[in-house]
């Protein structure tokens, strides 16, 4: 098998950033940055879910038809996301003349 | 390429419609992540579904969120990401033919997992009894909402407007649906694992095939994923109404 074997390490130091993620999240839930809280919130849920995917799923060191494949399933979900979003936040806007 | 084909061919893992062990492991490797992509759309539903609504009826979902237990919230997070740590280690003894740090960091793994469901348990007995849960007994008494208000007026924003009973319910429905369809995969999660346990005490993997361990080990990780955005999207995104600018 040729497959990639991680160092130790790796994983451990991942773990140790991956709680280091989570305190601050906690932590800054309780600050109020307005607006922003959220974006934070999903920037660093973003950030863990990458750091997850990237060494524990191995797909740092996966063929480049796994990432191709990984990155078109998170194209459709961003077509999911976006475009059902561009309705919704946009109906309480004023009326354009038409 | 004659050469691999015939040392490959050796081992019983090795399906004859597959030139080589290589290109076995490539081509189901492949076809678990398009199965996972599937859960990535299927999940991605729901995620939407939630960020409509809470954008609409954010005074509710505020409300709502604020009724749930950050402390416990965090100590499944770390929970499960501990647990996505002991697979990953789990599926380095496989790969180094290490058959007690297999069998043993998989049944670490259960027994995280197990942790995480029973810490849900609690959490849902404490929405039955606080009557939190969608339907005809669903109760959300003065005493939640005054609280509510009284943290919501220290926010400066116009996006707090008043609270709505159905919306409430609305926020509890996704709150059950989410976190019920994420420990229902959990379950089949520790299902699975519990199959690899059997089988790798009898020896089935080696360096050279270990492929279930390491899709299970793909399936383990991309639950936590969900759950690494379940947790802010429920449990944090609101916490600060309560907080002075």
């Amino acid at each position: 098998m040729s497959g990639h074997v991680v160092p130790l390490k790796v994983y451990f130091a991942i773990f140790a950033t991956l709680m280091v993620l989570t305190a601050v999240t906690v932590r800054v839930a309780f600050i109020n940055l307005g607006p922003f809280n959220a974006a934070v919130a999903l920037g660093i849920a973003t950030t863990k879910a990458v750091l997850v995917i990237l060494y524990f799923m191995h797909v740092r060191y996966g063929s480049k038809l796994t990432w191709v494949v990984i990155l078109a399933g998170f194209f459709w979900l961003g077509i999911l996301l976006a475009l059902t979003m561009t309705d919704y936040i946009t109906r309480s806007l004023p009326h354009l003349p038409t | 390429m004659q050469d691999s084909h015939t040392t490959a061919a050796h081992h019983p893992a090795f399906q004859h419609h597959f030139e080589t062990m290589e290109q076995q492991r490539q081509a189901s490797t492949l076809g678990m992540w398009l199965f996972l992509i599937t859960e990535i759309l299927f999940f991605g539903g729901m995620f939407t579904v939630y960020l409509v609504y809470r954008n609409w009826y954010f005074a509710s979902f505020a409300a709502g969120s604020l009724t749930l237990d950050v402390t416990l919230g965090t100590f499944n997070t770390v929970v499960l990401i501990g647990s996505s740590l002991t697979m990953a280690l789990a599926v380095h003894g496989a790969e180094t033919g290490k058959r007690g740090m297999l069998v043993g960091f998989l049944i670490l793994t259960i027994l995280l997992g197990a942790t995480f469901l029973g810490v849900k348990a609690v959490e849902y007995t404490h929405k039955f009894e606080e009557h939190h849960v969608p339907g005809p007994s669903f109760r959300f008494g003065s005493e939640e909402l005054r609280h509510f208000h009284e943290e919501a007026t220290m926010l400066r924003s116009t996006q707090i407007h008043g609270v709505e009973l159905g919306e409430v319910q609305l926020f509890f429905s996704l709150y059950f649906a989410m976190t019920g369809m994420h420990a229902l995969h959990m379950i089949i999660g520790i299902g699975v694992l519990s199959v690899l346990v059997w089988k790798a005490r009898h020896g089935r993997y080696s360096p050279e095939y270990f492929a279930p361990v390491e899709y299970a080990g793909l399936y383990w990780h991309f639950v936590d994923i969900v759950w690494i955005f379940l947790f802010p999207l429920l449990y944090l995104i609101t916490r600060h109404v309560g907080v002075h600018p």
